[in-house]
């Protein structure tokens, strides 16, 4: 296959980036899209040039690492995929390709098509744990969860974080990602203990980082390579409303 | 029950977030689509005949201060809904500061994306209808008790019309999203009532300005004389 891909070049956080064209010969259709990126950035290399940096780790699709704005979509055109998961098959001979960051204000970018998204992570450590001792693992089945409730709560927990969600989103919302985390703990008995306040707790940081709100485009829900469905949105917003009318928002302690 | 100065600052506070913001818009669209389904049943009474019509406005002109608190209740709701939309919509812009070069609209709707365009534009139109039959009551031939005839002489004009039906049409892709959005924002989790208001929201908001649409067409096409 023959393909030109347009990638976007930013040599620092604060430098100028553009889009720079790399015609590309000999992709095999069995590559996956990072392969590409080897590849092209082996040529770079050889030629003396600066490689194009990019965030990869698994390539099994499991691990969040990966993941640009492929040709407008984030993660590509195929539905339920990541980056890594994504194959040269479905693309076209002669398609020009377009690579850009993810985009958001509190998604900086650091080069070329890494973004910091630690903010993701600061809204799960405002609250998106349960404060139980841990110790040896608990017997199977001590715990009843009928079988609805775990299902629903492995389709929240599937999420691995990667940022799609407030790539695509109008307004640059973390809610899907936010209602996600919220969804799955929300649903299970340990959990409950901390629900109201982990909802106050993660919803604000998620605010205060500058997150903009859920417009119901449903935009997140359709480039999800989990599928993770803008039910759990709903339900979040049912946990914070009832939070903000219980509770006001006591700081995590640290034991 | 009473409302303390703290639970006051709860809910002022509550107001601020981005999920209480959009609660908000969803309460306050609530009411203004209360009122437009109310308006457009009153307004439908016009294919009653004038009797009829005329005896409604009468009706709510008797009510004096139930008319004056419905009044000022949708006034709030209003008010409160275009300040936390231009609020919200601002700290969304700023959300992403720079955009894509390239980028695809999967699942969102085109009524979705204009709601910031549509909302003004309907505003607009509301003050200028008020003006027509309300405040100035700039309305051609116009009667204090004939309401049927002040809306036949003013339908009558193809102009007034026209802008009626085209405003009308911007209300319902309003709608089209306000309603599921409305639902969804405070909604229950469940797939199965998504579905529900996926195709029930957009056929409600059709039905509603089909209701008002129905009246000029009518008039323009001397049914309703």
């Amino acid at each position: 296959m023959k393909l030109t891909l347009k990638i976007w070049r930013q040599d620092g956080p604060s430098q100028k980036g553009g889009l720079a064209a790399y015609p590309m010969d000999d992709v095999s259709p069995d590559m996956s899209f990072l392969e590409v990126m080897d590849m092209l950035n082996e040529q770079l290399i050889a030629r003396g040039e600066r490689p194009i940096a990019f965030d990869h780790d698994c390539r099994e699709g499991i691990c969040g690492s990966c993941g640009f704005m492929i040709s407008g979509e984030a993660h590509g055109p195929v539905k339920l995929t990541t980056t890594c998961q994504l194959f040269m098959r479905h693309f076209r001979d002669g398609d020009t390709i377009i690579a850009e960051p993810f985009r958001s204000r509190a998604f900086p970018i650091i080069k070329d098509l890494v973004v910091d998204r630690s903010a993701l992570d600061k809204i799960v450590q405002a609250g998106g744990f349960i404060s139980a001792r841990t110790g040896s693992a608990p017997d199977a089945n001590a715990m009843l969860i009928p079988k609805d409730k775990a299902d629903r709560a492995m389709d929240a927990a599937a999420c691995i974080g990667c940022g799609a969600c407030v790539a695509v989103c109008p307004n640059g919302s973390a809610m899907l990602f936010t209602a996600a985390k919220i969804g799955h703990l929300g649903l299970l008995p340990q959990g409950q203990p901390e629900r109201r306040q982990r909802a106050l707790r993660m919803v604000n940081k998620m605010d205060e980082l500058g997150f903009g709100a859920c417009s119901n485009h449903g935009e997140c829900e359709a480039v999800c390579p989990k599928g993770i469905s803008i039910d759990f949105i709903a339900c979040m917003n049912r946990d914070y409303m009832r939070a903000s009318a219980t509770e006001t928002m006591e700081p995590v302690k640290r034991v | 029950m009473q409302l303390t100065v703290k639970d006051m600052t709860r809910i002022f506070s509550f107001s601020r977030t981005n999920v209480g913001s959009k609660v908000v818009l969803a309460a306050t669209g609530a009411v203004i689509f209360l009122f437009l389904i109310g308006h457009m049943l009153g307004n439908l009474q016009i294919f009653e005949g004038p009797e009829r019509l005329n005896a409604y406005a009468a009706l709510l002109k008797s009510t004096g201060k139930l008319l004056w608190g419905a009044r000022i209740m949708l006034l709030v709701a209003v008010t409160l809904h275009i300040v936390t939309a231009a609020k919200v919509t601002l700290a969304n812009w700023r959300a992403r500061p720079v955009g894509y070069t390239c980028k695809k609209n999967i699942e969102t709707s085109y009524a979705a994306r204009t709601m910031i365009i549509t909302g003004p534009l309907v505003f607009l139109y509301v003050a200028y209808h008020l003006m027509m039959f309300t405040l100035l009551k700039t309305g051609p031939e116009y009667s204090e008790t004939d309401v049927y005839a002040n809306v036949v002489a003013a339908f009558k004009m193809p102009v007034i019309s026209g802008v009626y039906i085209v405003a009308m049409l911007i209300l319902g892709a309003h709608l089209y999203h306000g309603i599921w959005s409305m639902l969804q924002t405070v909604g229950i989790g469940n797939s199965r009532y998504r579905r529900l208001r996926r195709t029930v929201a957009p056929a409600v908001a059709i039905v509603i300005a089909a209701g008002y649409i129905a009246i000029p067409v009518a008039v323009l096409a001397g049914i309703v004389k």
